[in-house]
């Protein structure tokens, strides 16, 4: 159980980036984190992730304040998927993969075999088996974020934080990942929170909803009754036509226009 | 493993081989001769005695130095860091030009003034970037460090180039040859001193490889996978200032090392840090023995600052590596 207690932060002390914003994430939950650029979301995923410490409440998972955790323990329970990710040297897409490995080893301990197979394992599982010689910086948007994915999955954490996962991807892509993201979460219960622009693809992949709107909690709950259109006006100022699509299985939204 | 130890067969061999070289030749079947008594194998003397100290302390300072320059850019993630980036360099050598323009005369467990200033101007910068390292904990990015780095090295050049404006013409001359960089060393005293930081600064770099690795793809992601990030960009920073510190001491600030052999051992082993790092340990030392090797031959009996060499031999063959690549 992943629960967001009452947090407060600010970057400058004028200045509240989030004001005693709570909710909870049950196992397996794939919680969406919808709102306007400068919302807070980016800074929610880090003080969960654990890379910054609120001014007031806490972040816990599975009771254990997550900044009580060590940065080693942490990683153990919490991975991180970020939108982009760049490397300074050329790095092959097994080590990127490998890299998740490290809060499981000791400070001069070396990958085992059973590192590299479950490195091997996370590939496979999110398609890229066959890019594991290549060097990461020339795959496209859609095979890095695969790679990145499979590290976090190496990490074998139970909680996975994806910030704007999709931000960067063509269609194709966007619609792949969200079906790897499904398929993981069905097959090992992962709990996910995904930070996202993209109402669509959080009404297709979330089975729970919180909105933020200037560093609050506008609403949170089951998709279906959070995603409304009353709510994208609100939070985005935009008439939407939000309808169950029966092809598709969910909820769609269709903005129409700029709300006055 | 095969790799390491043909780096580790390359700088060896240059150990061996490079003192063999010189005004007088010697063979090494002599230098080895157990059945001579070492006072009358004049071969074994001037190997012991003239040369290796020599070729030691290029090891030393190129090992160090091509270390450093690893480090450096992996923690700045920058491939332009080198080691003079956070104004170590600078630091050492303003301490020497001091202790040469103020003709300062002391001396500690037989090493003398001048490379001993020279250390301590390192470590001066070093505080300096102790404390913005401390200072960066609070939300700063790298950039900060890396422009605080070089905002650092202009200064510390300055005050370097005021003080010689003042000095007279021989101590001008002096430090401009110790600024070239030079690797004649006298005995094994020098050699002991500078081991000591270096062994200091190895116990850090031995936690640094999969650290490395994981910082080059940004600190929020280093963070991620359970690097305790303020913790290892400290221990990186402090390690490889000391390694840089003992390596312009002895050798003065020879160019192009800290920055072309990290890249030269990354275009063969690749970027894996646990390779990167000592093969690079070793290259730099073989790399260094050679231009010291080209410095006292080429234009004997005249020898040239190995720093100038350094340039001349390793960018053109940086050169044709990059674009025989590309």
């Amino acid at each position: 159980m992943l629960r967001v207690d009452n947090i407060s932060f600010a970057y400058e002390r004028s200045r509240a980036v989030l004001q005693g914003v709570s909710f909870e994430a049950g196992r397996g939950t794939i919680l969406g984190l919808l709102g306007p650029n400068g919302s807070g979301k980016t800074t929610l995923l880090r003080l969960i992730a654990g890379t910054l410490t609120p001014l007031t409440g806490r972040v816990t998972l599975d009771a254990a304040d997550v900044r009580r955790l060590s940065r080693r323990d942490l990683a153990r329970k919490v991975a991180v998927v970020p939108q982009e990710t760049h490397t300074t040297f050329d790095f092959t897409v097994l080590d990127i993969v490998l890299m998740g490995r490290y809060p499981h080893l000791g400070a001069f301990e070396l990958e085992g075999a059973d590192d590299v197979a479950i490195a091997h394992e996370a590939l496979s599982a999110t398609g890229t088996a066959h890019l594991a010689p290549r060097a990461f910086a020339t795959l496209s948007g859609g095979e890095k974020q695969r790679v990145v994915i499979a590290s976090a999955l190496a990490q074998a954490s139970s909680v996975l934080l994806l910030d704007e996962p999709t931000a960067s991807l063509d269609l194709g892509y966007q619609i792949e990942i969200a079906a790897l993201l499904t398929r993981l979460n069905r097959e090992r219960g992962t709990t996910m929170v995904i930070s996202t622009h993209d109402l669509n693809l959080a009404a297709a992949l979330c089975t729970e909803i919180v909105l933020l709107r200037q560093g609050q909690v506008l609403a949170r709950g089951a998709t279906a009754d959070v995603l409304t259109a009353s709510n994208v006006r609100t939070l985005y100022g935009v008439d939407a036509d939000v309808q169950f699509h029966p092809r598709a299985g969910h909820l769609t939204v269709v903005p129409i226009a700029r709300a006055n | 493993m095969v790799t390491i130890g043909g780096f580790g067969a390359l700088a060896f061999g240059a150990c061996l081989l490079a003192p063999l070289v010189g005004s007088t030749p010697i063979h090494l079947a002599r230098v080895f001769d157990r059945s001579i008594p070492f006072a009358d194998n004049v071969d074994a003397q001037i190997f012991f005695v003239a040369r290796l100290p020599r070729v030691l302390a290029a090891a030393l300072v190129g090992s160090g130095l091509a270390v450093a320059g690893v480090v450096f850019q992996a923690i700045l993630r920058n491939p332009l860091a080198s080691p003079d980036t956070l104004g170590v360099s600078a630091g050492a050598a303003l301490g020497a030009m001091l202790a040469i323009t103020f003709h300062a005369d002391f001396s500690l467990l037989s090493v003398s003034a001048v490379p001993l200033a020279s250390f301590a101007g390192s470590l001066g910068a070093l505080a300096i970037v102790y404390g913005l390292s401390a200072a960066r904990r609070r939300g700063q990015s790298t950039m900060v460090l890396l422009l605080a780095g070089v905002t650092l090295t202009a200064l510390l050049s300055a005050v370097v180039r005021f003080v010689q404006y003042l000095a007279d013409f021989t101590e001008t001359f002096q430090t401009v040859r110790w600024l070239m960089g030079s690797l004649d060393v006298a005995g094994y005293g020098p050699i002991v001193a500078a081991i000591v930081p270096m062994a200091v600064a190895s116990v850090g770099f031995a936690t640094l490889p999969r650290v490395l690795d994981l910082m080059s793809l940004g600190s929020e992601a280093a963070a991620a996978r359970g690097v305790d990030v303020t913790r290892a960009e400290r221990v990186a920073l402090v390690s490889a200032s000391l390694s840089t510190g003992a390596a312009v001491s002895l050798g003065g600030p020879v160019a192009f090392v800290g920055i072309i052999v990290p890249h030269l051992v990354r275009l063969i082993v690749g970027a894996d840090h646990r390779l990167v790092l000592p093969a690079s340990a070793l290259f730099g030392a073989a790399f260094l023995i050679g231009c010291d090797l080209v410095a006292r031959t080429a234009l004997a009996p005249v020898e040239l600052p190995v720093g100038i060499v350094t340039a001349i031999i390793g960018g053109p063959f940086f050169l044709w590596l990059l674009f025989r690549k590309a």
